[in-house]
């Protein structure tokens, strides 16, 4: 029996409530080399981050927007503020955030979780991490957990430098050039060999200004035969005008390292989410992303996983939530370049009152990759005629000998499945909330409890008054 | 019995606007246990759903009281909550829900209360054992994979533990093998021992029948009841079948 089933429902102000920018120093609007030159010394980047960020400026400059996928002609980069930092410096006691930031965090239940199931907490607070903490236990086993502008100065500057947008760099699209030019914030994480973290580390992010952009770069090493298991959260209340996200995240799984990455994004549904994340997986290692997207206005979201060394295996679990006004484009890329290496790819979406839900899948063989493996199964779920799912697959195979499957399913809520559930006295609307709970209940299964809890509520959430 | 749990009058009632059930008549007291027969297309399983509140039927005419309420324009979940339970002649399959989230979610909502954990394991596990069923059920997912017999019994386990004042039974017993006959036989004896719990029992076949003292029998053919007797006839319609009652 789950407790999860009985939680009770949630408000929407508990992503809602917002706070004045008091004393916050924003850059002006807009996007150029000033505007970059300035967040560079506000930030006392090395020479060499300053000029990576400049001619990363330049790639964006030149390149063209993505000529598919969902429209973002409503993202106007003149009105958005890149770099908000709150009136505050990075704390590692909680107790010396500032009240309105920690009321936040405490609304949205983060000081609370790391009490009780974390092995360390980064939050950030618009552009800049406000606050930072590690158990003990976990820093003597040598794990490093810090933001990453400590990182670049600090005694592993040069891994980040060997490291940071190597294997997303800015010529990847024009939002992973921005995120070059204009990224702050975000976490740097280093798991020396064979070292084990036992309970999560966890990132919570949280877009409080308004008209801003958050651009968080979170890098991640997991050294041979390591294990971590990586959180991350985000949340943002709701503007009348559109906020931008266009974060990176790096992942580097070294020789029978395990990395599980663990999302669950609640942005508001003024936020175009551009966020772009990737894993280099070396032989035996196990990469495995669990990954809800509930908010924002739009979404691109593919993670790509490149299985480089022999045996690497990839798994993926994810769901996604369109509803009214949202046009969720998500979907999951692999690379197979070694022999032996595995793929399994299972998702859900769901969408409701006119929301699009759009899965990309996207595998690819090499011809070195002898005998690999791949699954992918996809089901959509439409709740009512006026809203819209695809799946998208692709598949290039250039071996004779892999192993492939791929299967998509998209329906509806059956009736007899409603009448059921009625005659055993649940409302209407409960019995469709509880259809899609299990619907969901893969994806849901994966995640840590709390975590399982926040996606049941925001579905349960997503569920009221969708009778019609 | 001089009051009435269940008071039929005049059904009638259409689906895809042809009409099916053409005006019945019947009542249930508290504690009586009744069979409905007839051939296959009478409208014996539309009778039941008729009852329960299925939105594919409409009620053209007649009314339904239940308890002294008239309850013909009620939701189907008002009717499971004034105590009415229909056990399905084909369940359907709720994937991601297991069997004990069901019963809890769907105990909770009938009662308004909310049942702890621990109270409900273990009344859950009591039924489970008396039904011989293994208690790692309680945690596979509603009728996902379960074959003809065990979704029989997972109905019958939802009767027992939510405990409707009167439940009707649409062929729970078809296409069961003997023992299974046997353990829903037991299970459906276990829920009305009581003897204030009452029965409406759709069924072909003997076997379930045994067990229980029924006070009465109704045919069904063509949507109209066309006799009504007790225990004797389903005991001779069993051997003889409905040929008595095909239109000369």
């Amino acid at each position: 029996m789950k407790q999860k089933t009985f939680v009770d429902d949630i408000n929407r102000e508990l992503y809602d409530f917002r706070y004045e920018e008091k004393d916050y120093f924003r850059v002006r609007s807009g996007l150029d080399r000033a505007v970059v030159e300035e967040i560079s010394s506000e930030k006392n980047d090395p020479q060499w981050m300053h000029d990576f960020r400049l001619r990363s400026l330049e790639i964006y400059n030149r390149m063209p927007v993505q000529n598919w996928g969902p429209s973002i002609d409503g993202l106007d980069m003149d009105n958005i503020v890149t770099y908000v930092r709150p009136n505050t410096g990075m704390s590692a006691k909680w107790s010396d955030v500032p009240d309105e930031i920690k009321e936040t965090f405490e609304k949205l239940g983060i000081p609370k979780a790391e009490r009780q199931s974390l092995a360390g907490v980064g939050a950030q607070y618009d552009s800049e991490l406000v606050y930072h903490n590690v158990r003990k236990e976990v820093e003597e086993q040598g794990v490093i957990y810090t933001d990453l502008e400590s990182a670049l100065h600090g005694p592993y500057q040069e891994m980040i430098r060997d490291h940071f947008m190597k294997l997303v760099p800015p010529t990847d699209h024009k939002f992973a050039a921005l995120h070059g030019a204009v990224w702050s914030g975000g976490s740097f994480v280093y798991v020396p060999a064979g070292v084990k973290v036992e309970i999560p580390l966890q990132s919570y992010f949280r877009l409080n200004a308004k008209g801003a952009g958050q651009f968080e770069h979170t890098l991640i090493i997991v050294d041979e035969g390591a294990d971590l298991h990586f959180i991350e959260g985000c949340s943002a209340p709701k503007y009348n005008v559109a906020n931008l996200h266009a974060g990176c995240v790096e992942l580097y799984v070294r020789k029978n390292a395990k990395l599980r990455y663990s999302t669950i994004e609640n942005w508001s549904k003024n936020m175009y989410n551009l966020n772009t994340k990737r894993a280099l997986v070396a032989e035996g290692g196990s990469m495995e992303w669990v990954s809800g997207s509930f908010g924002s206005h739009v979404s691109c979201l593919y993670p790509m996983t490149i299985l480089e060394g022999e045996e690497a295996s990839m798994n993926f679990t994810g769901i996604t939530f369109a509803g009214e006004g949202q046009d969720l484009d998500t979907g999951v890329k692999v690379v197979h370049n070694a022999p032996h290496t595995t793929s399994s790819i299972g998702t859900r979406s769901i969408s409701k009152s006119g929301g699009v839900s759009t899965f990309r899948s996207s595998v690819q063989i090499t011809a070195r990759a002898k005998k690999a493996r791949a699954s992918v199964s996809c089901q959509s779920l439409m709740l009512d005629e006026i809203s819209r799912s695809d799946t998208i697959p692709s598949m290039d195979i250039r071996t004779g000998d892999a192993d492939i499957g791929h299967e998509a399913r998209i329906g509806r809520i059956s009736d007899e499945a409603v009448y059921y559930l009625r005659s055993r006295g649940l409302s209407e609307e409960d019995a469709r909330a509880m259809i899609v709970t299990g619907f969901c209940e893969s994806v849901s299964r994966e995640l840590p409890l709390e975590y399982a809890v926040e996606m049941n509520n925001l579905i349960r959430l997503e569920m009221k008054g969708s009778i019609g | 019995m001089n009051e009435t749990l269940l008071k039929i009058s005049g059904l009638k009632a259409d689906a895809d606007g042809k009409e099916i059930l053409h005006g019945i008549d019947l009542e249930i007291g508290p504690g009586e246990v009744h069979v409905l027969m007839g051939p296959n297309g009478a409208g014996k399983s539309t009778l039941g759903n008729a009852l329960m509140g299925h939105p594919s039927y409409e009620i053209t005419g007649g009314r339904i009281l239940f308890g002294g309420k008239d309850i013909t324009d009620e939701s189907v979940e008002m009717r499971a909550r004034d105590g009415l339970f229909l056990s399905f002649q084909s369940p359907v399959e709720i994937p991601g829900v297991t069997v004990a989230d069901l019963i809890r979610t769907a105990a909770e909502a009938l009662t308004g209360k909310r049942i702890f954990l621990a109270d409900f394991r273990k009344r859950l596990y009591e039924k489970m054992d008396f039904l011989r069923m293994e208690r790692e059920w309680a945690q596979r997912e509603v009728n996902v994979g379960f074959s003809g017999g065990e979704r029989k019994k997972a109905e019958i386990l939802q009767l027992l533990m939510l405990e409707p004042s009167l439940a009707i039974l649409d062929e729970t017993d078809s296409g069961l093998d003997v023992d299974a006959v046997r353990t829903v036989s037991a299970g459906v004896e276990a829920f009305c021992s009581d003897g204030k719990k009452s029965l409406l029992i759709i069924t072909h076949s003997a076997r379930i029948l045994e067990e229980l003292k029924v006070d009465k029998t109704h045919v069904l053919v063509d949507g109209k009841i066309v006799d009504e007797g007790d225990a004797g006839l389903a005991a001779s319609i069993i051997q003889d079948g409905f040929t008595r009652y095909e239109k000369a």
